[in-house]
């Protein structure tokens, strides 16, 4: 990981408790992140997020976070710390 | 409807299918509020975790219980919401792993 602060973006759904357990999880980790939740938009603008999700995850699903470069799909601990470089 | 009168309706519905909810409560009521917030917005309980289309018929296979939760619980011992779980999932006695989306790509929004 650079020594710099992590890029964190995340493709969320208000209704999702995984998706809201992730953004719980960097909450912890007083890590700073961007969360869309593709749920509350509408028309082209769903469109254009879901085209970013699409490029990002195949399967289109929720969560899908971004930490650098780097693509995760689903809430999963592990890999998020190990992403982040965390014990 | 409230969120703890549909968790004890759910509860008590997993339980007469041989299953049950996830014994992780705080999570199960962020999944029924998810149902809740679907019901108000479409008129159905569409599966918080899946992004719906917003069309009955559409959405069909996604309401909940939705089509996919049985071959889940099967092959994986919980639903891909880890709502509905078998009861060896809940006892610990089966490895919680992260469900893969069993609904066909043809039928997502993407």
């Amino acid at each position: 990981m650079s020594p710099d602060k992590p890029k964190i973006k995340l493709y969320t759904l208000s209704t999702c408790s995984h998706c809201n357990r992730t953004k719980r999880f960097f909450r912890e980790q007083g890590m700073d992140m961007e969360f869309i939740d593709v749920d509350l938009l509408s028309g082209e603008e769903r469109e254009r997020i879901m085209n970013e999700v699409r490029k990002l995850n195949p399967d289109c699903s929720f969560p899908t976070i971004c930490i650098d470069e780097q693509v995760i799909v689903g809430y999963n601990e592990s890999k998020l710390k190990k992403a982040l470089n965390l014990p | 409807m409230t969120l703890d009168k549909l968790y004890d309706i759910l509860s008590r519905y997993a339980e007469s299918q041989g299953i049950r909810l996830n014994k992780d409560k705080p999570f199960v009521l962020d999944i029924i509020q998810g149902l809740l917030t679907n019901e108000a917005r479409y008129g159905y309980r569409s599966c918080p975790c899946r992004l719906a289309k917003g069309i009955k018929e559409k959405d069909a296979d996604i309401i909940c219980p939705c089509v996919y939760r049985d071959p889940d619980i099967t092959e994986f011992g919980s639903c891909y919401c880890e709502l509905y779980v078998s009861t060896a999932w809940n006892e610990g006695a089966l490895e919680h792993q992260q469900v893969p989306e069993r609904r066909p790509k043809g039928l997502r929004v993407s």
